[in-house]
């Protein structure tokens, strides 16, 4: 059974006053997530990840296609109790403190009194606003905020884990922390499922990602085959070499870049990088470095976001 | 290990889904799209039924309530109440007894500040009072102080004894078993019309009504025999004196008792000027003619201390600095 | 069903922290102003105008909160986003509509109990003193209870299809034509078209009658309210607002965010 499958959602919107032009939000979207596994969703703005989301949280309802959690329909109330979420912007009642929304959201998920009462502290503490617990949340800054808003979504120790932009508002200090929370949630065989445009993140945490463009699923998998999927090449950086070695090295190498003394030069072809040692100790010439280049996910996440620009980008 | 840096915007982007800017399903009642639903629609069938049967079962509820809330209204004010005063009591709502009270206690002080003026004329008094009864029929106190307003003599009232009636006849009709109504009503026949007749009729179809206490039917029966009768008037504004609710009623009932005292007093000393005048054969010239004759022990006082004295046209008269207002009397 | 009573709780909780109950204050004053003035500004209607003003304070004071806070209970959470949040959890639709209705009606029915007990007080400062027929006016408070928990479900309706300040409005409205339904209805009758006369005795049966909850008067002057009368009413009202939640459930579920 999978954590979170998704089986061709579609979302139509009909935008405009008078005259109805449809809009496709989603488009037969597939997606499987395993338990016990950290998944990104990934995309640029406008991409369909918070719709997604949506649709799984029962505020929007799908044109067609069917979402399972933890294998029961979006409407299971008892499968809901067993999930998390922190929503894109987070809004919370500003009249109530910390410690009063997490009773709340702790009461409406059912969670019984006593555990209540240690789980909210525990929380709080985990959040960094135990010394803030009794301060109305209208007083709060972004981050704390946000702070706020994971707190809550992990207050029915959830299964399943939604995170929409977790890190959004938080200073770095937040994000390692947001970080440190979503890998020790792994720790606990916890799923969790966040959307993010900042792929470095999603490089650090996930185990698998999936990009989303206009609605359409461009590309999914684990992120060290997505990433291995590019060409890789190896880097030499020389210095000072002489023309004649750099003559002799021409076919063998797919670019040559000269910065001052150094020169980069970059190997395709695995079997070349031999060729290439044996010419240079010959040649006597100085090797500065010597590094495989992996494709980025920037790298990837272009190439599939704008394919227009043509493939593999490799900016050093 | 070149490490890679992603685009790093902290720029808050605003997913611009064109429902999430809920606002545009305001304005337009558009159909709500059917969203797809799963086995829930049992209950939405059921919230379905609810509404229309809940609407349909309106209609008799509706009926019965209408019913029942007559039976706590008088209908029959639509006889004798003007069209826009039942407008009026209708707009004001549940608020019209409020209404009621405000306009009473603006006639109330127009009236006082009229009076205290020493006004000829209570132009606007008649109206206020029409309003008010027009926004709650029952205020009863509006029908009594108000007719005693409407038809005692200027400066103590307007000195319109039909409004009085007729506003008396108002509250009769929407207040029919209050048998202070008819009391008010026969004393005005009475004193300010001189209609015994009327008055004779009115007490007597008080006396009828329940709660009615026991000397209405005497008073009837007096008025119908002896109306203008000393001791019928005396009867009359003693019971005013006794059962007035309000301290101003109570001293205008003793001041007329006093006039009326007076008055008998000075007819009976009538009655002894022209006993001695048959007796000695000439007219008394003062009182004082009167002790010696030994008719009288002394010479009497009027109610306010001042003794009496003969005028001029030999009639029994009250002194010059007596403080009886006989024209209460007359 | 703990939900409900958890939204309920919340949304009780929501009114009073937005100092709604403030106006309970200006209610005091009210009454204490009238308790000691009447006496003096007129004659022998003290009492009426007391009982008159106290139970028309707290209708209106008791209708401008249902009508306040009604908007607010789901318009407010819509422009704040907070709904987001809220049926993101394990609450059904229904559940959050049930919940703040609850909620709101909880708030005015102590709003509503404090004013009628400052009001009781008051009566008893001019009575010098209470008789037992003076509780027979809580039949009148009762009324008017019922009248602004249909309000309440009106308001609540509108919130789901409108914004808050059309909400009110259209809240307002109902409340004034259905204050007035007897006249629409009569008009009709009057105005010789079949048509005006059918449509208008079908908005008569249709909108609330709260003309028929307006026993303030007949209280006051101690006439007797029947027993089937208050049955009647309040099998209507709890009718109406079965309607109107249920309206307003449906639509509520079929709206995105």
């Amino acid at each position: 059974m999978y954590a979170i499958e998704i089986n061709r959602l579609t979302k139509d919107y009909s935008v405009g006053f008078w005259k109805k032009r449809p809009k496709k939000a989603l488009d037969s979207l597939n997606l499987q997530v395993e338990s016990g596994e950290v998944f990104g969703l990934l995309g640029p703005n406008g991409a369909g990840k918070t719709t997604t989301l949506k649709i799984l949280f029962r505020l929007v309802f799908p044109t067609s296609g069917t979402a399972w959690i933890l294998g029961q329909e979006l409407n299971d109330t008892s499968m809901h109790q067993r999930v998390g979420y922190l929503p894109e912007h987070p809004y919370f009642y500003e009249h109530l403190t910390p410690e009063e929304l997490l009773d709340y959201t702790g009461r409406l998920f059912g969670v019984g009194r006593g555990t209540l009462r240690t789980r909210l502290a525990q929380l709080l503490e985990r959040v960094g606003l135990m010394e803030v617990r009794n301060v109305p949340l209208r007083r709060f800054s972004k981050g704390m905020v946000q702070r706020a808003g994971i707190a809550q979504a992990l207050i029915n120790d959830p299964d399943v884990i939604f995170l929409d932009e977790p890190m959004s508002g938080l200073d770095p200090i937040g994000r390692r922390e947001v970080r440190d929370l979503i890998l020790q949630l792994r720790e606990e065989k916890k799923t969790v499922f966040f959307s993010t445009h900042i792929l470095s993140d999603a490089e650090a945490l996930c185990d698998r990602v999936a990009i989303l463009n206009r609605g359409q699923l461009q590309g999914c998998g684990e992120l060290r085959h997505l990433l291995s999927l590019g060409a890789s090449t190896t880097e030499i950086i020389l210095e000072t070499p002489p023309e004649a070695v750099l003559a002799e090295l021409c076919p063998l190498v797919v670019s040559t870049v000269r910065t001052g003394d150094r020169v980069r030069l970059e190997i395709r072809d695995e079997a070349n990088i031999e060729k290439v040692m044996a010419i240079v100790f010959r040649g006597k010439v100085k090797v500065v470095s010597l590094n495989p280049v992996r494709m980025s996910l920037e790298d990837y996440f272009m190439a599939k976001v704008s394919p227009a620009k043509g493939g593999v980008a490799s900016d050093v | 290990m070149k490490q890679v840096q992603g685009p790093m915007s902290e720029a808050q982007s605003k997913v611009r889904s064109p429902v999430s800017g809920v606002r545009s399903l305001s304005i337009r009642l558009r159909t709500p799209k059917f969203g797809l639903r799963t086995p829930d629609s049992g209950h939405r069938t059921f919230l379905v039924l609810i509404v229309a049967s809940g609407l349909l079962s309106l209609y008799p509820l509706q009926r019965s309530i209408e019913k029942q809330l007559a039976s706590t209204q008088s209908q029959r004010e639509e006889l004798i109440f003007l069209p826009s005063e039942t407008r009026l009591a209708r707009l004001s709502g549940g608020y019209s007894g409020l209404l009621a009270a405000i306009y009473w206690t603006r006639a109330v002080q127009y009236y006082g500040r009229h009076r205290l003026a020493h006004a000829k004329e209570f132009a606007l008094l008649g109206n206020l009072l029409d309003l008010t009864t027009g926004l709650d029929p029952h205020l009863l106190i509006a029908y009594r102080f108000g007719s005693l307003f409407l038809a005692g003599k200027p400066p103590e009232g307007a000195g319109d004894p039909k409004r009085a009636i007729h506003l008396l006849e108002r509250g009769i009709v929407a207040n029919p078993e209050y048998w202070r109504l008819w009391e008010d009503l026969g004393f005005i026949y009475y004193w300010d019309m001189k209609d015994y007749a009327h008055a004779a009729r009115a007490f007597q179809t008080g006396s009828e009504r329940p709660g009615a206490l026991p000397w209405m039917r005497v008073l009837a029966a007096s008025v119908a025999s002896q109306g203008g009768e000393f001791q019928t008037s005396r009867l009359l504004w003693t019971e005013i004196a006794r059962s007035a609710g309000n301290d101003s009623i109570r001293h205008s009932a003793e001041i007329h008792l006093t006039a009326l005292d007076t008055q008998e007093a000075l007819r009976k000393l009538d009655g002894l000027l022209a006993f001695y005048k048959q007796k000695e054969g000439h007219d008394a010239r003062s009182l004082q003619d009167l002790v010696a004759a030994g008719y009288l022990r002394g010479i009497p006082l009027d109610p306010s201390g001042e003794p009496f004295m003969v005028a001029p046209d030999g009639r029994a008269a009250l002194g010059p600095k007596s403080r009886i207002d006989l024209g209460l009397v007359q | 069903m703990g939900r409900i009573i958890t939204i309920a709780l919340g949304a009780f909780k929501e009114s009073v922290r937005e100092r709604v109950l403030y106006n309970l204050v200006i209610f005091a004053f009210l009454m204490i102003g009238a308790a000691i003035l009447l006496g003096s500004i007129s004659v022998g209607v003290e009492q009426l105008i007391l009982v008159n003003l106290g139970l028309g304070a707290i209708s209106v004071f008791g209708l401008m909160i249902a009508i306040v806070i009604g908007i607010g209970l789901v318009s407010k959470e819509i422009d704040h986003r907070t709904i987001y949040n809220i049926l993101s959890k394990p609450v059904t639709r229904a559940e959050f509509i049930l919940g703040k209705y609850a909620g709101l009606l909880l708030t005015l029915v102590v709003n509503t109990a404090i004013m009628t007990v400052g009001f009781y007080l008051a009566l008893a400062i001019q009575k010098k003193g209470l008789a037992l027929h003076d509780f027979s006016l809580l039949i009148a408070v009762y009324f008017i209870l019922l009248q602004l928990a249909i309000v309440v479900g009106i308001a609540i309706l509108f919130s789901c299809i409108s914004t808050p300040i059309l909400s009110a409005v259209f809240t307002f409205c109902i409340f004034v034509i259905g204050n007035f339904s007897n006249d629409v209805r009569a008009f009709g009758q009057e105005s010789g078209s079949p048509f005006l006369a059918k449509m208008t005795a079908a908005l008569y049966y249709l909108l609330p009658n709260f003309g028929d909850f307006n026993v303030i008067n007949q209280v006051a002057h101690g006439v007797m309210i029947p027993r089937l009368l208050i049955t009647a009413n309040t099998c209507y009202a709890l009718l109406y607002i079965a309607v109107l939640l249920s309206g307003a459930v449906l639509i509520f579920e079929e709206r995105e965010f």
